[in-house]
């Protein structure tokens, strides 16, 4: 059934979206919506307005018809470049994208994808980060889609939210500054600021499995077994791989170097061992290097937190799990 | 941690697009000023340019702080010496002409870009001081159109140089309908508004408010034009036409002047035809108006003088429109206030011997004022007098050699010995300076008289008559008055370009395009408050003051505004009409029990949805087809747009 049986309402749903914004946006994504976009003259601008004011004084002064002309021209200008400079913004969608852990102390990059809805490219795009600075000038060409990276630093472990980003721009004539916030909600997991020292010695390692220390020397090669994707890609036995005839070979063909199952201690790292006078950061700094330095060594290792453990293992996926393990402990 | 400083535009550096840019606005802004600039200042400007054009190539070869210094210093100096003052209309142009390529030197970010992109708009302006043409018009657009490239190509240096032309090209075509609002709403006021300075209208040829041999002999080359007239009615035959401007009275022997005349109320002429019509007037920068002699109105803020000449209050600085009505050939009145005669009398002693002695020998031998007239009108029938444009010098005695010896010379030669004789027969007389003339546009019927139409004639009082307009031009060489100054001299003299008769094909188009010119002024030039009031009352706002054109402004700018905006974002809200057409379906499913759930991709519901609903089986299907073709598809077909559509329309359940 057609609600609407004039012609001239053919419009009407199409109109009404305008005047409401866009229906609701999919998850992740932010779109501006164009009430939302904030303008204010630039410096720049209010330099024009006073440039403006002295032609208008001399046009009516010297009586120039065609100095009111000029003046007004200009003045229409500056009018269409308002518009042209909220455009710019307006209905530009931000997706969220994906923001790799680091640690505390280095520089968190958060992926945003940027997308044009428009036919009309959109350049000189500042983004910036507001709590710490950090920016990035984008151009978007007509119904392009751009991913920008946001440099933020990250000081403290556990969820570093991106909080909010302000779009800004300038485009076409640098008169007007138009700006909008958005908040995607991404965040980024920062690990505890690793201390570099030695592995603790091997404690009688206990309580779980019985005491199995071994030689310290863990890499004591022992032959191979088939590759299983959670495997470290030091442990791939790549001599092999290059051996084989096919450029890409298939995992099951690949191999593992397997070191004396027995030879690799098995290390508890737990958070109990260390002297409480430290500190719980530092100690978690600790424990942070030796989560690395056990996954260097190859060993086999777990993680004792009150109320969290991880049983032992090795390769990325357990370094992975300590780690968060590590930067949420008691996070905020 | 300490956030990073933005990098604004306005601190990138200049590159050489936006130089270009920049460099071409600025020359065709400046291009006009080089017929009014001294010889130095254009050569040093553009050295100031050519010095940045290499630093653009070479950045080291940009000066540093105190070499500016000091070439402002000396280029100021400069200006000084040769006007002898910074302040004012012609030095002010030059100093901004010399800080454009200062500015332009020194400009190394691209914030500097602006302030150049300023004050090519300023110097755009002075132009209009000189002339306000329709070609300055177009070359200031020009010039504005190329500024504001400069200024976008600032604002984002990494675009395509073509992108950037036409986000100009559509910022100024947007700008048009409020500039157009904001020229025919934004309250005038009439200029100006302090006391400006002398030189400001200098230049402007006109008439004068002294008249000694020779000085109408300029102007008679001139094809400038004094004024243009639209007749209300039939327009009065040539012989009747003049315009009435300064009347000369007072003469030191060598020099007529106007003098002081006190204001006067004249009673209009109840004789002769009546004529209406409206003259524009080009400035002048005097105070003097021409009508038709006898004029029988005033224009608006006019007076007449005793000597019968019409001043405005004002001095016409601006092409100025008045309406008035003339009396033509209306017969004199006597009667006349006795020291503006003894004024007319008035003749130093000491010059011209023998025309004295001719004009007492008048006297002598007549019984009447008349008949002195009567013999010296006939003596400048006989006399063989000569016309001509290039008449030879004077010396003391001018009457006396004009007279009888060089026989030659131009309307003010006639009128001044003319006028001389009379005096010196004791009978008042005057010199009145003004047009006669002038030729009808056959495109636009508009009268035109040129400064080339300028003449000088003669008014003697009789007693019982009253003043009497004497012509001794025309009594010498009727032609002049009859045919125009074209037919009138001997044959070699140099005649206005547009005046000779081998021309024509030059003449017709001078026509049209004084025709066009003369809209421009009337409707663009010429549009003050007065006119601005005149439109407002035709759209039915009378006698608006300043609140309501500002509020009608306000209104109709915001409106401008919101349209444009709305149009801006057209495309951008616009929702797929695939997309829209898929919603219809779901809808239509979900009324029948079939909701999507949210996991479900279009595929696995309108299976759901076509096990379902048996009836309309075949459609969903379909339906779901044509979809998936379009949505995911390589290439989207209007034709299958509108099938979906229609499909989705008529999708009925049996």
């Amino acid at each position: 059934m057609r609600l609407f049986p004039f012609p001239a309402l053919r419009f009407w749903p199409q109109l009404a979206t305008w005047f409401h914004g866009s229906a609701p946006p999919a998850r992740g994504e932010t779109v501006i919506a164009h009430r939302r976009v904030y303008i204010v003259p630039s410096r720049l601008g209010l330099y024009f307005g006073g440039a403006l004011a002295i032609l208008l004084v001399g046009s009516i002064n010297y009586v120039l018809s065609l100095g009111f002309a000029l003046t007004f021209l200009l003045a229409g200008m500056g009018l269409a470049a308002m518009v042209q400079t909220t455009r710019n913004l307006a209905r530009l969608s931000v997706r969220t994208g994906r923001a790799d852990p680091v640690f505390a102390g280095d520089t968190a990059r958060f992926r945003l994808t940027l997308a044009n809805p428009g036919s009309h490219d959109r350049p000189e795009i500042l983004l910036r980060h507001l709590g710490s600075g950090a920016q990035q000038n984008i151009d978007i060409a007509p119904t392009d889609t751009v991913e920008a990276a946001l440099a933020v630093p990250a000081p403290r472990r556990g969820w570093l939210p991106l909080g909010r980003v302000m779009l800004e721009t300038r485009f076409p004539v640098g008169l007007f500054r138009a700006w909008s916030y958005v908040e995607p909600g991404c965040r980024c997991l920062v690990y505890p600021r690793p201390e570099p020292s030695p592995l603790p010695p091997l404690a009688p390692s206990d309580r779980a499995g019985g005491a199995r220390a071994h030689a310290q020397g863990s890499d004591d090669f022992s032959g191979l077994r088939g590759y299983q994707p959670s495997d470290s890609p030091r442990h791939v036995a790549w001599k092999s791989v290059a051996r084989s005839d096919t450029l890409h070979p298939r995992s099951d063909a690949m191999l593992t170097k397997q070191f004396a199952g027995d030879a690799v201690a098995e290390l508890w790292l737990d958070l109990g061992d260390l002297p409480a006078a430290l500190g719980l950061e530092l100690c978690l700094s600790r424990l942070t290097g030796w989560v690395l330095a056990a996954e260097r060594a190859g060993a086999i290792y777990g993680l004792r937190l009150p109320g969290v453990r991880i049983e032992p293992g090795r390769g990325d996926a357990q370094r992975a799990a300590c780690l968060e393990a590590l930067a949420l402990f008691q996070s905020a | 941690m300490i956030a990073a400083k933005p990098v604004l535009p306005a601190q990138r550096p200049l590159g050489w697009q936006e130089f270009l840019l920049l460099l071409a606005a600025l020359l065709i802004v400046a291009a006009p000023h080089t017929l009014n600039a001294p010889w130095w200042l254009i050569a040093l400007t553009l050295v100031l340019y050519a010095w940045r054009a290499a630093g653009v190539w070479n950045p080291s070869l940009l000066p540093s702080r105190w070499m500016l210094v000091v070439i402002v210093a000396l280029a100021t100096a400069g200006i000084w010496l040769e006007f002898r003052a910074i302040f004012g209309r012609q030095p002010g142009v030059m100093l901004l002409l010399l800080f454009s390529g200062l500015k332009l030197l020194e400009s190394r970010g691209q914030r500097d870009a602006a302030a150049v992109v300023f004050l090519t708009w300023f110097i755009a302006i002075t132009n209009f001081l000189y002339t306000q043409s329709i070609p300055t018009a177009l070359g200031m657009c020009a010039a504005v159109a190329t500024s504001i490239a400069a200024l976008v190509t600032c604002a984002a240096p990494r675009r395509a140089l073509r992108a950037n032309l036409r986000t100009a090209g559509l910022l100024l075509a947007q700008a048009i309908p409020a500039a157009l609002v904001l020229f025919l709403l934004f309250p005038r006021i009439q200029g100006p508004l302090w006391g400006l300075p002398q030189d400001s209208f200098a230049g402007v040829t006109g008439l004068s408010d002294t008249m000694s041999p020779g000085s109408l002999s300029q102007l008679s080359l001139s094809d400038a034009i004094a004024f243009r007239v639209e007749f209300a009615g039939q327009t009065p035959r040539r012989r009747a036409m003049y315009w009435r401007g300064p009347v000369l009275t007072d003469f030191d022997g060598r020099t007529w002047r106007v003098g002081y005349p006190g204001f006067a109320v004249l009673a209009p002429p109840t004789t002769g035809t009546r004529v209406e019509y409206s003259v524009l007037l080009e400035p002048h920068s005097r105070n003097w108006l021409f009508t038709l002699e006898r004029a029988a109105s005033l224009p608006d803020n006019s007076h007449h003088l005793e000597d019968g000449q019409i001043i405005s209050l004002l001095p016409v600085r601006t092409r100025m429109r008045y309406r008035v009505a003339s009396m033509v050939e209306a017969e004199a009145r006597p009667g006349e206030l006795h020291r503006v005669l003894e004024r007319a009398r008035r003749l130093p002693p000491g010059f011209n011997p023998r025309a004295r002695e001719l004009a007492q020998g008048w006297r002598a031998g007549a019984t009447n004022d008349t008949e002195v007239l009567e013999r010296a009108i006939d003596h400048f029938r006989r006399e063989r007098l000569q016309y001509t444009l290039e008449p030879p010098l004077l010396g003391r005695d001018a009457v006396d050699e004009f007279l009888y010896v060089t026989k030659q010379g131009l309307c003010e030669h006639f009128s001044s010995a003319f006028v001389f004789l009379m005096r010196a027969a004791g009978m008042p007389a005057r010199v009145v300076t003004g047009y006669q003339g002038g030729d009808t546009n056959p495109v636009d019927g508009t009268y035109t008289v040129r400064q080339s139409d300028a003449h000088a004639w003669t008014e003697v009082y009789l007693e019982a008559i009253g003043w009497v307009r004497v012509d001794p031009t025309a009594l010498a060489v009727p032609g002049r008055v009859d045919a125009g100054l074209a037919r009138s001299v001997a044959a070699g003299d140099t005649l206005p370009l547009l005046m000779r008769p081998e021309l024509e094909w030059l003449r017709t188009l001078r026509y049209n395009w004084e025709a066009m010119a003369h809209q421009w002024n009337l409707r663009v030039l010429g549009y003050n408050p007065e006119r601005q009031r005149e439109l407002l009352a035709f759209f039915g706002m009378k006698d608006a003051d300043w609140r309501d054109l500002a509020s009608t402004l306000v209104a109709f700018l915001g409106v401008f505004v919101l349209g444009l905006f709305a149009w801006m974002l057209r495309h951008m809200v616009r929702p797929d009409p695939v997309q829209l057409a898929w919603n219809e379906f779901y809808a239509k499913l979900g009324a029948k029990g079939v909701a999507r759930s949210p996991q479900e991709g279009p595929r696995d519901y309108s299976e759901r949805a076509a096990r379902n609903l048996p009836s309309a089986e075949e459609t969903i299907r379909h339906i779901a087809a044509l979809y998936v073709a379009l949505r995911y598809g390589p290439e989207q077909t209007p034709a299958g747009v509108v099938e979906l559509r229609r499909m989705v329309r008529e999708l009925e359940f049996g």
